[in-house]
């Protein structure tokens, strides 16, 4: 997918003034929010689970080549073969080549925020495959040829309207308007796709070091489908994905569900080991699992390493109050809300995303809520900062924090221009003690009043209080 | 250098950094055979009580159907009946190691062959049950095949009670106890398929049944 988030705050813009949305979005508040917060209560230590999952998360990313290994050398003796994949090109490579070696025409596919990164579905189309999404939401988004915005909910920015008029349009059929009943009409359309595709596409919500399995997280089904019916299966993850054992994931699955849906579990969970076995009935004769690095490696070993921890259950963007007005698409990539405004950066380049690490209020909502406890707030600072260090903020923007780092290291200069200026602020604040507009900053009065300080400075209150 | 050197390359550059930075011990090597050989668990909440009865009050929350009876011939009966009262189709399939079960005298017609699409139930049993949060555990092999639960509207699976363990490590442990390694699927099924995709509504019977109906039956 191409990276647009060099447009961030033009997009912002317009998403702000869509009420439409916000009403959408306004979901995720109630369902998922509202759910977490339900769910979270029946593990009887959460905090301490947290801290358990962070390690687990820690420990595979600190001998990472280790469990990388291991995970291919058990996985290629049950029958699946592992390829190597530098970037999203790679990925697209090898899995036409697949297509390709295995006559495949028809590919059906399960939700991979990873293929999205590559851009899979036009890559394939070129090479002559037919390739179907059967993950409900992402079907929607390729009738409308739209994006995901939300990495749990992809299509959470439609309303039903819309979808009736898509269904109605691509079905061929009655326009039909009960939620059920759409569910219905999507499950007939496809349930033939999945019985007739060549190949099953899917990610990889983990990759078990100990077994050489993938496992895969669903409620839908069509995860299980996928990987069950047709002749081939590609899985595609990140090489960050890999864990220990079956007890590491279990821990993370305890998490998961419950920060990204407010489920105590999520209806399918499944271990995918090898291939099909000569007494099987059902099951891929052939098993492929694409491991992608596309600038992964560069963060491992890092001041970002805590990012790589992420298991992409979205709670940190269902809190985000950025989020919650703007909605994903403005973030101009796969991946929206705070952990999207980390990774973008740091897979695609922060001169390519100028504006995300500044996309926060740094209110700390992501970085309490996540499972693996990414300190994200840290983590936009520490990109913020870098930005400063290579000269990629405003030159008003620039002297304003120099002088300040300045002003901040000569304490006597402080205290007296700071008595200056809340004496003035005084004044300016009049009877109401509020100030309409601020000279130097409009647009911090423009939708609201600055309350006026009290004219004294806290050093002089501090030292007015030791006295008395 | 092919992808594969250049990645881990990559990584290994990494780890080097990282270890300078962290001061990661040299007896890593040590450290990672020891957790794969005693593979520990995490924090598990505790399952207070009687497993059966909280595995039956998880399955409710999941909105799984479950019924019990202490004579496994009956389960016929039993699915007769519930497939009646919602005025189901009563043709499916079953896994070949319940074809022994009485169902053409309970009025059904259960095959016992791999499901292909147009069957309206499928009959499975299952490798255990996990009491915290009412999942079933189901394992492929040639007796199993794992389309019996995935393809039909209606999966009724049937439960031996003594096969319902407290966590998913305890299921993993008997995995571990049973089998080498794991078979070619393990899946945990919480529930019927459904989704919320749409106004995050949630409907059941997005891919896959629409509904699971447990039957706790022992075995003798
Ligand atoms: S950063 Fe944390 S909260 Fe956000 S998606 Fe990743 S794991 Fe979830």
């Amino acid at each position: 997918m191409q990276n647009n988030s060099i447009n961030f705050k033009k997009q912002a813009t317009i998403k702000l003034a869509d009420v439409r949305l916000q009403n959408a979005l306004s979901r995720l508040q109630s369902r998922f929010v509202g759910g977490r917060a339900a769910v979270i209560s029946e593990i009887n230590d959460f905090q301490e689970t947290r801290t358990a999952a962070a390690a687990v998360r820690d420990m595979a990313l600190n001998d990472l080549e280790h469990w990388l290994l291991q995970f291919e050398q058990q996985a290629t003796a049950r029958g699946a073969v592992i390829h190597w994949a530098e970037n999203g090109d790679d990925v697209n490579r090898i899995v036409a080549e697949i297509a390709a070696l295995h006559g495949v025409r028809t590919a059906a596919k399960s939700k991979s925020m990873v293929s999205e990164e590559c851009g899979l579905n036009d890559a394939l189309e070129k090479a002559g495959v037919k390739v179907m999404e059967t993950d409900l939401g992402e079907y929607i988004l390729q009738l409308a040829h739209e994006a995901p915005s939300h990495i749990v909910a992809p299509v959470v920015h439609k309303n039903k309207e819309e979808i009736a008029d898509l269904f109605a349009d691509h079905h061929h059929t009655p326009r039909k308007t009960g939620i059920a009943e759409l569910c219905r009409e999507a499950r007939e359309v496809l349930r033939p796709v999945f019985l007739n595709a060549d190949m099953g596409i899917s990610g990889g919500n983990f990759m078990i070091a100990e077994t050489g399995s993938v496992l895969i997280v669903t409620n839908e089904g069509n995860g299980r489908l996928v990987t069950t019916l047709p002749r081939v299966h590609v899985a595609i993850t990140g090489i960050e994905k890999v864990v220990p054992t079956l007890e590491d994931v279990t821990t993370l699955l305890r998490l998961l569900p419950r920060s990204a849906t407010g489920q105590s579990i999520t209806n399918y969970i499944s271990l995918l080991t090898g291939t099909k076995s000569s007494e099987d009935h059902d099951g891929p004769e052939h098993f492929h699992i694409i491991l992608l690095d596309n600038g992964r490696s560069s963060i491992l070993g890092s001041d970002m390493q805590k990012m790589l921890r992420c298991i992409r259950c979205g709670a940190c963007m269902n809190h985000c109050p950025v989020y919650q007005n703007i909605g994903g698409h403005a973030y101009g990539w796969v991946y929206p809300g705070p952990m999207g405004s980390i990774l973008t950066p740091l897979l695609g380049g922060l001169e390519a995303s100028p504006d995300l690490p500044n996309a926060s209020t740094l209110c700390g909502a992501c970085g309490a809520v996540c499972p693996v406890r990414i300190p994200l707030p840290d983590l936009l600072r520490n990109l913020r900062e870098k930005q400063m260090e290579r000269g990629m903020k405003t030159r008003q923007e620039t002297f304003l924090l120099k002088s300040w780092a300045w002003l901040a290291l000569h304490p006597k200069i402080y205290s007296f221009s700071t008595k200056i200026g809340v004496r003035l602020m005084k004044m300016m604040g009049g009877n109401k003690k509020l100030i309409h507009s601020l000279p130097g900053a409009p647009g911090w009065t423009n939708g609201r009043d600055f309350p006026a300080p009290s004219g004294q400075t806290f050093r002089e209150l501090y030292q007015q209080g030791k006295h008395s | 250098m092919n992808a594969r050197e250049k990645i881990l390359g990559k990584i290994r550059d990494a780890q080097l950094r990282s270890n300078a930075n962290n001061g990661a011990s040299v007896e890593n090597t040590l450290s990672i055979a020891q957790h794969l050989a005693q593979h520990p668990r995490g924090p598990q909440p505790p399952v207070i009580g009687d497993l059966l009865k909280n595995f039956k009050e998880r399955c409710l929350k999941l909105s799984s159907d479950v019924l019990e009876t202490t004579n496994r011939g009956d389960v016929p009966n039993l699915v007769a009946r519930y497939l009646n009262e919602k005025n189901l189709p009563t043709q499916g399939v079953c896994w070949p190691l319940l074809s022994a079960l009485p169902w053409r005298e309970a009025g059904l017609d259960i095959q016992s062959r791999p499901s292909n699409s147009q069957d309206a139930v499928g009959v499975t049993g299952a490798f255990c049950a996990i009491a915290e949060t009412g999942t079933l555990m189901t394992l492929s092999g040639k007796e199993t095949p794992p389309s019996t639960s995935l393809l039909p509207e209606t999966h009724v699976a049937i439960l031996e009670p003594s096969r319902i363990v407290a966590s998913m490590e305890d299921a993993w442990e008997l995995v571990r106890k049973e089998f080498k390694q794991p078979p070619r699927v393990v899946n945990f099924i919480s529930g019927p398929s459904r989704t919320a995709d749409i106004e995050m509504t949630v409907t059941m019977g997005a891919h896959g049944p629409y509904r699971v109906l447990v039957i706790i039956a022992p075995l003798t």
